[in-house]
This record gives structure tokens, C-alpha cells and sequence, in this order.
């Protein structure tokens, strides 16, 4: 009987989530006329090298946000309990700043003229080229998802139990094994999550490409930007590429989860 | 204790990497010029021209408006929904989650675009525009996932037959919900509401993409601004975002530390 | 229990926020009576009252840094606007041409002001996406000069009435660029790479391009389009960023040493840098006129027409103009003009050198249109020598064979699980 109040719901998620996403299928498939082609999806194999370019823009930022977190997370959850929220609050706190504003701040930093370069410059160096560089896009990218890779990880981190460690240890691991073999196995759902929670922003990004590439490194996002509201007007070939954007991530996700699942087993 | 003091280096050097460009903006708040590199003398200008900025106030205005609107109606409509799908049978169960999750997957600009599409094609039927409707109507659409996801596991850890007794005990379906269920989903509930508020503060690509003449956001706002001539109100803007939100944190560990406390001296007691 | 104390935190928060932006409001309206002092000198005050009190606004839709708004003690025009006649203004900008297409084109927006360029307004023209004048509501037209009011793009002046124009030119850094003869190729000059900045809408890049080719800008051949892709794809290894308003802060933090755009702005930059030098290129240019339209969607025709009407009263044409740089073609506010800027030669070419040396753009024809769209946005995405191309697949190809590696280490382990 109670199931009856959720249909609001149901409607909602039907009218605004599920329509739309058909709506973006049918843009793809026609023509300007809405007449059926398949011209629009033909097209997208144009721009192959944005696609490549993005995902591995977002591929590298993930790694690399993964390497930093990591062992931050480790570190974190070895502090005293009594630290930790205030340890954690201080480096959540500027995922709270819009994002825009944190990207642009880069910009302050990173220019031939910039704060970096003037120091590099007080030192006696030449100064390096760093705004509108695919370096300073990817940086971006870690700068903004950091936090996104940190916090699953230190949440699934905090729940090994120390006893379980210290078993590993006495049952004659050396720390190396103990990490690859104890820790690593049981934190997978959160790399996993942290992955995606990292990977799906960057790879759309329309933002950071604009603001620290200088709109000569385009990705996806800017790709798809540009012929709806942009400079180039099209959005049946924008519905085409955002349909190829999501089979992709689609494709990703599920190779994901197969990992998930598996280890969910493991950890049980 | 060679370990510990590389840990302290290691968490020192990604602090550093988190707060130097935010620790730049809040610097370059007081420069007298609107050089971006050289710091040339203090000045509070920027803060009172931030101020009298009609069009940053006005959006700052908008975007509490639509955060507050579309959180409390994601947080009904999410709550209300949760309750419903933790009743449902296996398969529409599961169905349901499916969907629920599209959003939180998706990449934002494909639900911005994907809804672009629809108001447009609805705005050309039915003669509306693009405004505080379609942002709201967007606002809701990626926040109610979130509220469901905060309060689905809080049935878990309910105690299952608690509603059955209720009402055996003579309280109407719709008092024994109010009277014990609710209470039991209230934390998911609330932080499922505050995540949902901030998201909609915060939201800049779905709102770009469903926004109309009237209706900018500070995200859209800021967005523009730094596309033109850049002017040093924004980093006032960013030095001012910044302090409330120091403020809050700061008020709310207080908060639960006390209540951590006084919690310890009952257990004591 | 804490979880509602949270939540009366936010609540104070919000209250804080009203509170603070209720008062900025306040400090506007103070403001505004600031600037009132320095009088404004309008004829016909009760054509502008006709809807006071009616609460009615308008939107309007401009480029960026193209109205007077009243930073630095200038004239706020909007505010004027809504003092006099009591309608509010929505003020949004955009960045090109392009864009406010999409816009319109995509939409769900209603504007009442929009304010394209010539071969803009052509192609909306064409497309029925304007609504014709009342030019009865618009007695300040008479002050628009001669030579605007019949022009190429809207014969007859039925859907626009001029707002400001210009020409393009190169911007430079006179302390880095000492070559003499400045024309259009110092933008692909390889000395200054990754010091150059470049426009970012299709239509004036390809338009810079076709002067170097020594093509027509309105050009519609295949193969003209195709060529002037080329050498801006080829221009891109030299290319900093591609911008547009942009400029202001990169030209004038010194991020950059060469730029081209609009003669206007380039006036406004000169202003603030000494450093910064503007010159027309003798091989030509764009001439462009940009002018103030009603879009289909506008719900306000009439008070939109006050707003076009009020932006051609003397007084206001004159700020605008000496705020934004662009020339006005408004005769009143020319008059007003010191005739320092009257004889500059950029804001203010002679008419001989108009007529040799520039040409105005006109609407493509829709293929062209889709060519060059289809050009810029593979410029765009095109990869300029960089080595990423075979990075990227490699990791790539990394990433998979080390998943793969788990994925088939787990597997036989679980097959030894199993026995």
C-alpha cells in the first residue's frame, strides 16, 4: 500500500530523467528536418582524437588523483581518532569553493606572467610555459576531483580493523605484503568508487579545458558546449556525441563494477 | 618515527597544493591594482564594489532561492519515494535504483543537455520560458538521487516490525509513519537535504544549461565574469565564500563536539 | 539531536545572506542618486514615463564590456534606463555572435534586446527571428547618421537600429614587436609562439584568414574555405589561447604580446596599457556594424523600442561610446565627441580608406555557413604536433593489460580456491 506514495516519484524520474535521454537519442538519430540519419553518429568518428584525448586527460588525472590519495588516506585513518574529522574537514574544506572560482585561480598562478613563473624567475630561471598546456588541463582536473578520490577511500579505510592487520603481521607478513595483500584488497570498493566519482566529471569537463587549456586543448565537454550553446550551432551532431559520451562511460562503469563485486565477495 | 615525520611532510605538501590558489585569491582581495600577479598596496575597494554589484547580488539572491526550493522539494519528494521503494517487490525494486541512479552517474552535461532538449521542446508548445521553473525542475532532478541514497539505509537499521506494532497499537498508517518511522529516517533524511543544498548551491554546468534571461545563478554568473575583463571582485567574492564556509564548518564541530560531550558525561552519569 | 542544530545554522546563514543582500541593494539605489547628479539631458520625459509603474522589465542580451555599466564613476545606463521609465533590466552578455544564435536558435529564452552584427542580423533576418520596428516609437532614430540608416544587411533599417561599429585590427605589445608594417601574418610569425592570441568565433578568424589568402571575406568557394582552414589549423602551433573578452586580461596582465580584435576595445586597453599599440593592416579588414534587434521571442515590443529609442538619446550614445571605444554612429553623440578621438584615424577612419581598405561581412549562404562551422570545430579538436597523440594510447593500452593482468590473476585464483 505504501508503495503507492512513491509514484510521484516514479513520474518524476520518467518525465525528467528517462524522457530526456530518450529525447537526446532521438536528436542523434535525426536530421535538422527530423528526418531519421545516421549522418550525426557517422560524424562523431570525426572527432576521434577529442575522444582519445579526453579519455586519457581523464585516465591520468585519475591516476594521479589515486596516487595522491592513497597514501593520504592511510595516513589519515593511522591518526588519532580524536584528529581525524578536523584532518579531514581541512582537507575537504575547499571542495566547498566553487569550482569556477578554484579553477580560475590556477590561472593566477599558472600564466607566463604568474605568481609560479615570477618565482621561478626571482630564482634566475627561464620562466616555463604552463597556462594553455594539456599539463595545466590535467592539473586542473586533480586540483577540482581530488577530494573525490579521497573521501571514499578514507571511508572504507577507517573500517579495517587494526586487529586484522596486526593478525596479518603475526601470522608473518612484512609490511609489504600486509599492504598488497590486507589493505589494498579491502579498500578495492572504495578505489573503485573513487575512480568513477573522479573519472565521469573529468572526462565532460568543459570548464577547466576552457579556463587552463586555452581553448586549444578541447575535450568532450567542450566538443558537445559548442554545438548547443557555442560557436558552432548543432545539436543534433551534440545529441550524437553526448550519446557516444554516455555509451562509453557506460562501458567503463561496468568493467568497474565487475571488480566491485568480486571484492564485495572478498570483503565478506 | 622517520615514518611520521615523512607522513606530516606528505599531508603538508597536498595541503599546500589544496589551499596556495585559494590562499592567492584571498591575497589578491586587498590589491589596490588589478594586476593579478603584483601586489601593489591594501585596499578594502573591492569588497564595497562587490557589494554595490547589483548583478552579483541579485544572483547570489537567485541561487538561495533555487538551492532552498529544489532541496526541500527533492527532500519530500526523495523521502516520500524512499519509503515507497523500500516496500517494493525484488524486481520493480531494483528497476527503480536503476534509475535513481542515471543521474548521480551520468555526466552533468548530459543531464544539462538532455533537459535543455526537453524544456525546449516544451517551452515551444506551451509557451513558457526558460527560468526558475526549468532550473528548480533541473535542481531536483539531480538532487532527489541523493536524498534517496541517504535515507534508503536508514530502513535498514530500522527495526522492521516497529510500524506493524504502531499501528497495531492503534495508530493510523499515516500517525504511525509520522510518529515512528519518520524520526527513525531523520538523520538520513537531513543530510540527504544538506547535501542536496549544496549541490544546488554549487551546481554551475546543469544550470548553464537550463537557465534563462532571468534567472542566473552566482555559479553562471561567475562564469561570465570570467570570461571578460576580469575585475578583482571576484576574488572578494571567492575571500567571502570562503570565511562563511570556515564559519560554518568551524560552528558545526563545535556543535558536535559539545554534543559528544555532554553525551560522554550522560553515558558517565 | 545535532542534525537539527545543523540545520539552524544554515538557517542562520540564510538569514545572513538576505540580510546582506537586501543592503546591497540599498547602497545601489544610493548610488544611483549619485549619478543622477550629473543630470541627463532627456527631451521628451513623458514618452518615457508612458509605462511607469506597470512593473514591466525587459531582457536585454549583449556582448560582454559593451555598455556603459557604471564602474569607475561612470554612467550606469541600465540604471538610468529603470529610473526614468521605471522598467528593470535583465542584463545578460554574451561572447559572440555564434553564441547568441544558439541561443536564440535553441530557445526557451525570451529577450526582448539583442544586439548582432551585420551579417547576423542578415541571416536572422532570413531565418525569422526578428521582429520588424515600429520606427513611430523610435523618434531618436533621426539621430542615427545618414550613412547607417540604409544598410546592407537590413535594407531600410526595418529590424535594427546601429548601436556601434568598427573595424578589426592587430593589438601589440610595442615593446616586444618592433617589426615595422604590421600585417595580418605576424599572427602565424613563429618568433612570437605561444605569445599570440587568436579570436575564438569562426567567422573573424576565417575572415583574417581569407584577407592573407588574398580571398573576399564573404566567400561561399569550397576550396577558399577549405584553404583559409588550413593555414589557421597551420596558425595553431603558434596560437597562446583562442579568446575573446578574454583579451582584456591577458593583453593586459602581458600574457600575451600580439592579439587581434576590435578596434573599440583595443582603444579601451590602450587607455590602461602604454605599452599596448593598435594598427589596421594595410592589406585590409573587416568593417562591422553592430545594432540593436527585437527577437521573436521578445515579450515587451513596445518597451524594448523605448529602451533602442533611449540608447539613441544623445547623452547616452555619448557614454556609451566613450566607455566601450566603439565608434558611434550616432550623430548628436559624434558631435559631442572631442575631436581628438573625432580625428584619431582608428576609431574614425577616413571614408577613402573605408572604401578601399575594408569590407563588411555578408550572411553566407547556409551551406557556407555549415563548411565553416565544420572547419572551425576541426581546427579546433586538431592536434598540433604534440606528442600526446601516442602517450595517450599507450597508457591507454597500459591501463587495459593491467586490468586484464588482475582480472585473470583473480580468476585462476579462484579456480584454486575452489578446490
Amino acid at each position: 500500500m505504501k508503495r503507492i506514495i512513491s509514484v510521484p516519484y516514479l513520474i518524476w524520474m520518467a518525465v525528467f530523467t528517462v524522457v530526456p535521454l530518450i529525447m537526446v537519442a532521438y536528436f542523434a538519430f535525426t536530421d535538422s528536418e527530423g528526418r531519421f540519419t545516421l549522418i550525426n553518429v557517422a560524424n562523431v568518428s570525426r572527432y576521434t582524437n577529442i575522444f582519445i584525448r579526453s579519455i586519457g586527460f581523464a585516465a591520468v588525472a585519475t591516476v594521479i588523483c589515486l596516487i595522491i590519495a592513497y597514501p593520504l588516506c592511510y595516513i589519515l585513518s593511522k591518526l588519532d581518532r580524536k584528529y581525524q574529522g578536523t584532518v579531514l574537514m581541512i582537507v575537504m574544506l575547499p571542495m566547498w569553493m566553487n569550482y569556477l572560482l578554484r579553477t580560475y585561480a590556477w590561472m593566477t598562478l599558472l600564466g607566463n606572467n604568474g605568481i609560479i613563473n615570477q618565482i621561478i624567475s626571482f630564482m634566475g630561471f627561464e620562466p616555463v610555459k604552463m597556462l594553455n598546456t594539456s599539463g595545466a588541463v590535467i592539473l586542473g582536473m586533480v586540483y577540482n576531483y581530488l577530494p573525490f578520490m579521497i573521501l571514499p577511500i578514507y571511508s572504507v579505510m577507517v573500517k579495517i580493523d587494526e586487529s586484522v592487520l596486526t593478525a596479518a603481521k603475526d601470522l608473518g607478513c612484512n609490511a609489504r605484503a600486509v599492504l598488497f595483500r590486507v589493505v589494498l584488497p579491502s579498500t578495492f570498493p572504495g578505489i573503485t568508487s573513487g575512480i568513477t566519482m573522479v573519472f565521469v566529471p573529468a572526462i565532460s569537463t568543459f570548464i577547466i579545458s576552457r579556463m587552463l587549456g586555452g581553448g586549444s586543448h578541447m575535450l568532450i565537454g567542450d566538443l558537445i558546449e559548442m554545438q548547443f550553446l557555442g560557436n558552432a550551432y548543432n545539436p543534433n551532431l551534440g545529441a550524437a556525441i553526448s550519446l557516444v559520451l554516455m555509451v562509453i562511460i557506460l562501458l567503463i562503469m561496468s568493467i568497474l563494477n565487475q571488480f566491485d563485486n568480486e571484492d564485495d565477495r572478498v570483503l565478506m | 618515527m622517520k615514518n611520521k615525520i615523512l607522513s606530516r611532510i606528505y599531508v603538508g605538501l597536498v595541503l599546500m597544493f589544496l589551499y596556495v590558489p585559494i590562499f592567492v585569491l584571498i591575497v589578491f582581495s586587498f590589491n589596490e591594482t588589478k594586476s593579478r600577479s603584483v601586489f601593489s598596496g591594501f585596499t578594502f575597494d573591492w569588497y564595497v564594489k562587490l557589494f554595490q554589484n547589483e548583478l552579483i547580488m541579485s544572483s547570489l539572491l537567485n541561487t538561495i532561492i533555487i538551492a532552498v526550493i529544489a532541496s526541500v522539494l527533492s527532500t519530500i519528494l526523495g523521502t516520500a519515494a524512499a519509503v515507497g521503494i523500500n516496500n517494493m517487490k525484488k524486481l520493480p525494486r531494483s528497476l527503480t535504483m536503476q534509475v535513481t541512479n542515471i543521474p548521480i552517474i551520468n555526466p552533468e552535461i548530459v543531464t544539462g543537455v538532455s533537459l535543455m532538449l526537453l524544456f525546449v521542446f516544451f517551452s515551444a508548445r506551451m509557451h513558457f520560458e526558460f527560468g526558475f521553473v526549468t532550473l528548480i525542475i533541473a535542481h531536483i532532478t539531480f538532487n532527489v538521487p541523493y536524498i534517496i541514497l541517504n535515507v534508503m539505509p536508514k530502513f535498514r537499521q530500522m527495526t522492521p516490525n516497529l510500524y506493524n506494532a504502531a499501528q497495531d497499537l492503534g495508530c493510523s498508517p499515516a500517525r504511525a509513519f509520522f510518529k515512528v518511522v519518520l524520526p527513525e529516517i531523520m538523520p538520513g533524511v537531513i543530510s540527504g537535504f544538506l547535501m542536496a543544498f549544496t549541490f544546488s548551491l554549487d551546481d554551475f554546468v546543469i544550470s548553464y544549461f537550463t537557465s534563462g534571461a532571468t534567472s542566473q545563478t552566482l555559479p553562471i554568473t561567475i562564469y561570465s565574469m570570467t570570461r571578460r575583463k576580469i575585475s578583482p571582485e571576484i576574488n572578494s567574492l571567492s575571500t567571502l565564500i570562503f570565511i562563511v564556509i570556515i564559519i560554518v564548518l568551524i560552528v558545526k564541530n563545535i556543535i558536535e563536539s559539545r554534543n559528544i560531550k555532554k553525551r560522554s558525561v550522560k553515558t558517565d552519569g | 539531536m545535532d542534525r537539527i542544530r545543523k540545520l539552524n545554522v544554515f538557517i542562520i546563514l540564510l538569514t545572513f545572506f538576505f540580510v546582506f543582500s537586501s543592503c546591497s541593494s540599498d547602497d545601489v539605489s544610493a548610488d544611483e542618486e549619485d549619478i543622477e547628479a550629473l543630470s541627463l539631458n532627456i527631451e521628451d520625459e513623458d514618452y518615457y514615463k508612458r509605462f511607469s509603474g506597470e512593473g514591466l522589465s525587459i531582457n536585454v542580451y549583449n556582448w560582454g564590456e559593451y555598455i556603459s555599466d557604471g564602474s569607475d564613476g561612470t554612467l550606469d545606463v541600465n540604471g538610468e534606463f529603470t529610473e526614468l521609465t521605471g522598467i528593470k533590466v535583465n542584463y545578460t552578455t554574451y561572447a559572440t555572435n555564434e553564441e547568441l544564435y544558439a541561443k536564440l536558435k535553441g530557445g526557451g529564452s525570451s529577450y526582448d534586446i539583442i544586439i548582432p552584427s551585420d551579417y547576423m542580423i542578415s541571416r536572422m533576418i532570413k531565418e525569422n527571428m526578428l521582429l520588424p520596428l515600429n520606427h513611430g516609437n523610435i523618434p531618436a532614430f533621426s539621430n542615427i547618421m545618414d550613412k547607417f540608416t540604409e544598410p546592407e544587411y537590413d535594407a531600410g533599417s526595418r529590424y535594427s537600429v546601429p548601436y556601434a561599429w568598427g573595424t578589426v585590427g592587430i593589438i601589440y605589445d610595442n615593446t616586444i614587436v618592433e617589426e615595422e608594417n604590421i600585417d595580418w601574418d605576424i599572427l602565424w610569425n613563429e618568433d612570437y609562439t605561444d605569445r599570440i592570441l587568436m579570436f575564438d568565433n569562426p567567422r573573424d578568424a576565417f575572415a583574417i584568414a581569407e584577407i592573407m589568402l588574398g580571398y573576399s571575406i564573404n566567400t561561399e568557394d569550397h576550396f577558399e574555405l577549405q584553404a583559409a582552414g588550413e593555414i589557421l589549423k597551420e596558425q595553431k602551433k603558434v596560437v597562446q589561447s583562442y579568446v575573446m573578452d578574454e583579451i582584456f586580461d591577458k593583453m593586459g596582465a602581458g600574457e600575451a604580446v600580439i592579439a587581434p580584435y576590435y578596434a573599440g576595445d583595443a582603444i579601451t586597453l590602450m587607455d590602461e596599457y602604454e605599452d599596448l599599440s593598435f594598427v589596421i593592416p594595410e592589406s585590409g579588414t573587416n568593417l562591422f556594424v553592430d545594432a540593436m534587434c527585437i527577437p521573436k521571442s521578445s515579450r515587451n515590443k513596445e518597451a524594448a523600442e523605448m529602451y533602442i529609442n533611449f540608447m539613441c538619446e544623445p547623452d547616452i550614445a555619448y557614454s556609451t561610446t566613450t566607455y566601450i571605444g566603439y565608434s558611434t554612429p550616432n550623430s548628436a553623440a559624434f558631435d559631442m565627441l572631442d575631436d581628438e578621438i573625432k580625428n584619431d584615424g582608428i576609431s574614425y577612419p577616413d571614408d577613402e580608406y573605408i572604401q578601399s581598405r575594408t569590407a563588411v561581412f555578408r550572411n553566407l549562404s547556409d551551406e557556407a555557413n555549415m563548411i565553416m562551422q565544420t572547419l572551425w570545430t576541426e581546427m579546433k579538436s586538431s592536434e598540433a604536433n604534440s606528442p600526446n597523440q601516442w602517450i595517450v594510447p599507450v597508457f591507454m593500452l597500459g591501463c587495459i593489460a593491467v586490468s586484464l593482468f588482475i582480472l585473470i590473476k583473480r580468476q585462476r585464483k579462484r579456480k584454486k580456491d575452489m578446490f
